[in-house]
């Protein structure tokens, strides 16, 4: 073997497999069987997680990392890429999820929180990450640890979109503010937004985030994660919305249609329609300060 | 010219640009167009299927009829990298069967759909190619290997004396990613074969 030349981690190699996730639904399964619905439902990738993020907030407490019994039996069931959540700043639940082979990190607030001043040095593992964020500044941040990918965070577990697709405009509508300001002028808008002068002027050359940006948080519909492709999403992540949906599989598959046909309303409607109740949901109005998930991190 | 990029999932828009970015470096006129729908194949020269997940893509691509179409267009030029690769085979391995996966089955390969294991696995090598003079840096992400290979496929490049680049006609089969680095060389050389 050229062991010599060979280079494990690099950003080209963490990068590059977010960009393979492009146009993709990425679905949060709990068990083996859930993981092989979703694979066949054509997901690019599963979450696997101890219970859905409704449950978690039902459920209360404190809420950590999943077993990594139940993670390994996903990994098995299936052939494309199995990710798992971390908490915020839990560097540790960070290396036992590489330690037994998970493909990308998910360092997630539907999680307690484990350190309320450092996110994790995402530089350090071999395997990509994958962190939410409300703002333009916060996904640079994110991305200067060492993320891939970022995710809006929207608010998980309620089924009600408006916090993810508020979180997707902020990031786009401020990247378009950037376009033709000077170098001075960026220095000042990186500055005002506690992000890194040199990520804000390659973002407003690019016109995007230099990594992939996909939706999460609050997609329960075909027509949702339709609604996040418009907006400018790369990709969709979809929680409580399948798994608690009254037919997972035919929702499962209905939101990848979706989203490969974002653009199409007639072909839209088709999909939409019979598929059975979606997920009850919460309006986010109705949740008291302390059940807010998306305000952990920053 | 004219080369169609599969844009069901994957990594399109990087395809897209370093062909545009190829064309520009020959002085070629070119259009290069994404494939989203049914019924836009028999208006290229080429076509690109691009990495992605190979179980999402050959699902979609059955559904919106593209499959049959690229299948019935026999001679077309098709370059394809990683998951790609996994499509055009006509076997693919235990993993490939048990997901009931829909392979366009052009290729006399077979494939092992993640042969160098999962994402901490993935690397980055110089590789030798027997059409370059000088090694390629090669990116591989949970790439495939070919495994097998019939008597009218030329092999390409090896790893690990794994079969990681290869050509049947004018079919053009990689298991890593020439479109995620500024070297054209590949793709130049798959603008020869058109």
């Amino acid at each position: 073997m050229q062991l010599e030349k060979l280079r494990h981690g690099t950003e080209l190699l963490k990068r590059g497999f977010a960009k393979m996730q492009k146009g993709g639904v990425i679905m949060d399964v709990t068990s083996p069987e859930e993981a092989v619905i979703a694979e066949k439902a054509g997901a690019v990738a599963v979450m696997a997680l101890h219970a859905v993020p409704a449950d978690i907030r039902r459920a209360g407490g404190v809420a950590r990392m999943a077993d990594p019994k139940v993670i390994e039996d996903i990994i098995d069931a299936v052939t494309i890429p199995v990710m798992a959540k971390a908490r915020i700043g839990h560097f540790v639940e960070a290396q036992i999820l590489e330690a037994i082979g998970v493909d990308m990190i998910d360092e997630s607030e539907v999680l307690t929180p484990a350190d309320e001043a450092y996110h994790i040095d995402k530089t350090k593992f071999t395997v990509p990450f994958v962190c939410g964020a409300r703002d333009l500044g916060e996904a640079m941040r994110r991305i200067n640890e060492g993320a891939a990918m970022i995710r809006t965070k929207g608010e998980a577990g309620t089924g009600d979109v408006k916090e993810a697709v508020r979180h997707m405009r902020q990031i786009t509508g401020v990247i378009r503010e950037l376009k033709g300001k000077s170098r001075e002028e960026l220095a000042l808008a990186a500055r005002k937004i506690e992000a890194p002068a040199e990520l804000v002027a390659e973002t407003a050359e690019l016109q995007r985030l230099p990594v992939v940006n996909f939706a999460a948080g609050g997609i329960a519909t075909p027509a949702d994660a339709a609604l996040m492709m418009q907006l400018g999403a790369d990709g969709v992540f979809v929680g409580s919305g399948i798994f608690k949906a009254e037919n997972p599989a035919i929702m499962a598959a209905a939101i990848v249609e979706a989203v490969n046909n974002y653009d199409n309303p007639h072909v839209l409607a088709g999909i939409s329609k019979g598929l059975g109740g979606a997920m009850r949901g919460i309006d986010i109005r109705t949740l008291a300060q302390q059940e807010v998930l998306q305000t952990r991190g920053w | 010219m004219r080369i169609g990029v599969i844009a069901i999932q994957g990594d399109v828009e990087e395809h897209i640009a370093s062909f545009r970015k190829a064309l520009g470096e020959r002085r070629e006129r070119g259009q290069v167009i994404r494939i989203d729908r049914k019924g836009v194949i028999p208006s290229c020269d080429a076509v690109v299927i691009p990495g992605g997940e190979s179980t999402t893509i050959g699902r979609l691509l059955e559904r919106e009829g593209i499959a049959d179409e690229i299948r019935g267009s026999r001679d077309v030029p098709i370059f394809a990298t990683c998951a790609g690769l996994v499509l055009l085979a006509k076997h693919g391995d235990e993993q490939v069967m048990r997901t009931g996966q829909p392979l366009l089955g052009l290729m006399d390969i077979t494939v092992n759909r993640n042969a160098f294991g999962r994402q901490r696995e993935s690397f980055e090598a110089e590789l030798s190619l027997s059409f370059l003079d000088r090694p390629y840096n090669a990116v591989f992400i949970r790439a495939p290997a070919i495994t097998e290979a019939g008597s009218r496929v030329e092999v390409l490049g090896t790893y690990d004396n794994l079969i990681v680049a290869a050509r049947q006609g004018k079919m053009l089969a990689l298991a890593f990613h020439p479109e995620l680095t500024d070297d054209t060389r590949i793709h130049h050389y798959f603008l020869d074969i058109i």
